[in-house]
């Protein structure tokens, strides 16, 4: 496999010029700029609020200086609150190439565009010149999230997802699971695969604090939908999403924006710290890849039952079907079936050997289903998070 | 003969039905596994009991407890809110 090496020793697996909207009110200027360019690796981000939020400000800045990205063009509006400044001086000093059109300062949103696009013109030409490096699969962060699940999720694809990290762990690769608020009744069980035992009460609590945030939502995890799809339980519910960590120990806890500090198993905290303040800790799906995505993760695995489409800006996205009726009703879309595990066609280890050969094959260039597709969906929006505790890293 | 039930982690004492199963019928697990006989009718994605399980012993899935036995349940049987309850 050939990777992107930056300035800073990190290889990406693709080279992504970022087009980034400072505030909802230059999004369509981004858009039109990136437009103009349909069939390159030229994708949109940003944040759509107005008003100064640091967590948008480090996500940002790590998802700028993100190992597939190689030049950023900032668009921004002139009077909102974003640290464009700073995350752009991250970028800088990253050695990427970087610039700032402000439209109220450029003469408004048609000028704004035609600098825009010669300057990603120009951009994209340099950054070609990155050097290529050999890259080890154990150089490699993986993110995994399952969305659109259904009975199948937990017994056909979540489950082989967790043999495909089990395998990468033992290469010494780095993987990242998520969605705490869906692990509330087998914290105990994982805090048994814990490194060590600060490690395990920090697990208990991460789950702890998503249990009342979700319960504040107005979020209950069990529901009758549950019960018909054959879960007796709400720890067999969590059990069913936990399987895609696999059985390797688990390293440590991370926040958005977080670098795992080693390899092995990382589980993200994707809910806010303090009293429930913006809402819901993530909005979608793509909320939480790209959570994933600003750790460090060059790919995501993303399990699906009903059929998601998605995929994202930045990292390739490989999606893999637990329903057999799904995967052939949305073929295009899907890189894995999974659901030969339910035909009876396949085991859960000859699935999880299928999704690392996709991993490999993704990491040495080859599109996805949903990048071939371009999709190419970014959330971000308000949370809040505290300083890590300590005990979450290892010692 | 293509595998109906599967059992996620060779510890458990729970497997998953991977098509309806109707009572009577012999389940493979896998090649070289004696069949289950299934005692109730069980839909899809359900679990059916691989060995007796004696009230109040751990139902284990993903080599894990997800619950406990309210009532000794017999191999084959179907297992679910009716004769199981959370530990949790």
């Amino acid at each position: 496999m050939l990777g992107y090496l930056r300035n800073n020793g990190e290889k990406g697996i693709r080279n992504v010029l970022l087009v980034v909207y400072t505030v909802e009110c230059s999004h369509h200027v981004a858009r039109e700029i990136a437009s103009e360019f349909k069939d390159k690796e030229v994708h949109v981000i940003g944040f759509g609020g107005c008003a100064p939020n640091e967590y948008a400000n480090n996500m940002l800045k790590t998802l700028c200086t993100h190992a597939n990205v190689g030049a950023v063009l900032f668009v921004s509006l002139g009077c909102e609150n974003l640290d464009i400044s700073g995350i752009s001086a991250a970028v800088k000093s990253s050695g990427r190439p970087v610039t700032t059109l402000t439209i109220q300062s450029t003469g408004g949103t048609l000028k704004t565009i035609d600098k825009g696009v010669a300057w990603v013109k120009e951009a994209y030409a340099a950054m070609q010149a990155v050097p290529r490096v050999e890259l080890q699969l154990q150089e490699l962060i993986v993110g995994t999230i399952c969305g659109g699940s259904d009975a199948t999720s937990g017994i056909s694809a979540n489950p082989a997802i967790g043999k495909a990290f089990d395998k990468l762990i033992a290469d010494g690769a780095t993987a990242i699971f998520e969605e705490t608020g869906e692990l509330i009744g087998c914290e105990y069980i994982m805090a048994g695969r814990a490194a060590s035992k600060a490690l395990a009460e920090q697990l208990i609590q991460v789950v702890d604090k998503a249990d009342i945030y979700y319960k504040k939502m107005g979020h209950d995890s069990f529901s009758a939908g549950n019960a018909t799809g054959g879960l007796s339980t709400i720890e067999e519910k969590s059990m069913g999403a936990y399987s895609k960590s696999g059985d390797a120990v688990i390293s440590g806890i991370i926040k958005p924006t977080e670098r795992p500090p080693q390899p092995g198993l990382f589980l993200l905290d994707v809910v806010p710290d303090g009293e429930p303040l913006f809402g819901f800790p993530n909005i979608n799906d793509n909320a939480e890849i790209a959570e994933l995505i600003s750790c460090g993760a060059h790919i995501i695995l993303f399990s699906t039952g009903r059929g998601s489409v998605v995929g994202s800006a930045i990292s390739p996205v490989i999606k893999i079907c637990g329903n057999p009726k799904t995967f052939r009703m949305l073929q295009e879309d899907m890189d894995v079936d999974a659901g030969k595990i339910i035909s009876g066609e396949a085991t859960l280890d000859e699935v999880g050997e299928e999704i690392l050969d996709c991993i490999r094959n993704t990491a040495n260039g080859e599109p996805t289903r949903s990048e071939a597709l371009r999709h190419r969906e970014f959330v971000l929006t308000y949370k809040q998070f505290d300083k890590q505790q300590p005990g979450c890293f290892p010692g | 003969m293509k595998a109906t039930i599967l059992q996620i982690n060779r510890n458990d004492n729970v497997a998953v039905a991977l098509q309806p199963l109707v009572r009577g019928a012999a389940c493979q697990l896998a090649e070289g596994h004696p069949p289950v006989v299934v005692l109730n009718d069980i839909p899809f994605t359900h679990k059916v009991a691989l060995t007796a399980i004696g009230r109040g012993e751990p139902i284990i899935k993903y080599g894990s407890p997800i619950g406990s036995a309210l009532v000794d349940i017999q191999a084959g049987e179907h297992v679910h809110v009716h004769n199981i309850g959370s530990n949790y």
